[in-house]
């Protein structure tokens, strides 16, 4: 039992070193065959490898937790809630799911906070410790806030049928419409908060809500509206976090 | 204590996720949780693996990103200027060149990516090739930041990139072949992984900082924005060509 254990760790930690080596491999190619300099001041090769250590182990336990704790439950509740046909709560799942899984996103935390660290150094808010803490919070749960209604829709779009390519170039247009008005300053953040919240842990439980619900109603296509979902968690913070940016800067 | 403080925010970050699903599962289903002490587990890996990431994310990831903006910019590294001459966009191709080695190496090996191009040749009957559709989104993804690199060096507005492309992806989704298109939009996702996204977004920052007459903020950003759109074009284009090449009448033998 205790060497099966090992042996299936070590394997996940195989699958995170794969995800990493490209980059180490592009990186030290460059700095050996075409910067050959020093390292820049302040940056330490121990430092490097120990962070990168940390990434390595940290998104190994993080992505095992995810697939022994929250997928298998969040994977059997959408499939009850289905099963029951309330479509009320069935939105509420929707929203909640999108929300949560948002909120707790990696990638979005780190863009979040290189965003807020701009935005306080340009003097765009207070450049404070607390005020950047606070920007970086208030973007997550636009972000968060629009996964939540993007998967809402999407929900009602299965339910009702819709044609998908048009809801999207619907929200294309929406996009190029507000970029017009918003502060240009929140352009660049806007359109990057659209990419970061298809990642690690919203796209599994969204697709896998997707395609039950596509699954367990008559004439849809559970390939064609499970992914409709995730298109839509793309187009919808862009269009969030533009608004946000209108009010806030 | 640095680490402490990131524990404690990293447990808020899951709290809502928990609250949601233990919430629907006792109040909404009713129904008791199997394995619950494993799932209990699970949830405390979550955290632990979150923080440990984050940690790892300001040591490793974003050092290393604007480390080489800072280096690939740096007056000693770029060809010399001749007396008066001012920098031209050309001079910037090692950039170039190391934004689409990263975004080509880093999407072909993706492991979810192999996966899904495994299921997308099996369900073609054969038009799609697995090994070319890789192909096309590690292209994608390369033509994506290499576009973002030049656009920061440039310092044109983002919103003629997102336009172009949003023109293309429109007209491709008219004439590509029906079963392809939520697979071209799911590689739009695939590509920006947990790991790829703090470099790319670091390196953007970087040559906007170091780069003379660049504004991080208004110019930093939207390379990732970028990496999504361009494969949800590629992809639609090799399954047009796939599709053309397939329906070639066969040679008589």
């Amino acid at each position: 039992m205790y060497m099966k254990n090992t042996m299936l760790f070590l394997g996940k930690v195989r699958d995170s070193l794969r995800d990493l080596l490209p980059v180490v491999l592009v990186v030290t190619v460059f700095q050996i065959a075409i910067v050959q300099q020093p390292l820049p001041e302040g940056v330490s090769l121990v430092d490097l490898l120990l962070g990168l250590g940390f990434v390595i182990l940290g998104l190994t336990l993080f992505i095992q937790g995810l697939q022994q704790g929250l997928f298998p439950i969040g994977e059997n509740l959408a499939r009850e809630l289905v099963g029951r046909g309330s479509a009320f709560w069935l939105f509420v799942f929707a929203f909640t799911l999108g929300f949560g899984t948002t909120i707790a996103e990696p990638a979005l935390i780190a863009v979040a906070g290189q965003a807020a660290l701009m935005v306080g150094e340009a003097g765009l808010i207070d450049n404070s410790e607390s005020a950047r803490a606070g920007f970086a919070l208030n973007l997550r749960i636009v972000v968060a806030f629009s996964v939540g209604t993007a998967v809402m829709v999407g929900v009602l779009r299965i339910l009702k049928g819709w044609p998908l390519h048009f809801m999207i170039i619907g929200g294309y247009v929406i996009v190029l419409l507000l970029t017009l008005v918003a502060p240009s300053e929140i352009v660049g953040i806007a359109y990057d908060s659209g990419g970061v919240t298809t990642s690690t842990i919203t796209v599994p439980l969204v697709t896998a809500l997707g395609v039950g619900l596509a699954t367990a109603i008559k004439g849809r296509n559970p390939v064609l509206d499970g992914f409709g979902l995730i298109a839509f968690a793309s187009v919808m913070p862009i269009i969030f976090v533009l608004v946000f940016g209108l009010f806030r800067f | 204590m640095e680490i402490l403080d990131t524990f404690r925010s990293t447990i808020l970050d899951v709290i809502p996720i928990i609250a949601i699903v233990f919430g629907f599962q006792y109040f909404v289903i009713r129904k008791a949780i199997y394995h619950l002490k494993q799932v209990i587990t699970g949830f405390v890996l979550v955290v632990v693996g979150l923080a440990l990431f984050l940690v790892g994310l300001d040591m490793a990831l974003f050092p290393i990103g604007e480390m080489m903006a800072f280096q690939l910019v740096s007056e000693e590294f770029l060809p010399a200027l001749s007396e008066g001459a001012s920098r031209h966009w050309s001079h910037y191709y090692w950039v170039y060149l190391f934004a689409f080695a990263i975004g080509a190496s880093t999407t072909i090996a993706e492991p979810s990516l192999i996966a899904v191009s495994m299921k997308a040749g099996e369900v073609s009957g054969g038009t799609i090739d697995p090994f070319w559709l890789r192909v096309a989104v590690a292209l994608g993804m390369a033509i994506g930041i290499t576009l973002g690199t030049w656009r920061i060096v440039t310092g044109l507005p983002l919103y003629w990139f997102v336009l172009g492309a949003y023109i293309l992806v429109i007209i491709q989704t008219l004439l590509a072949p029906k079963e392809i298109i939520p697979l071209a939009f799911d590689s739009g996702g695939v590509t920006t992984s947990t790991i790829t996204v703090p470099v790319i977004t670091a390196l953007g920052l970087g040559l906007a900082s170091n780069i003379p007459g660049r504004d991080p903020v208004l110019d930093g950003f939207g390379m990732i924005a970028l990496a999504c759109l361009f494969p949800i074009i590629t992809v639609m284009g090799y399954a047009q060509i796939a599709q053309r090449v397939a329906n070639r009448p066969e040679p008589t033998t």
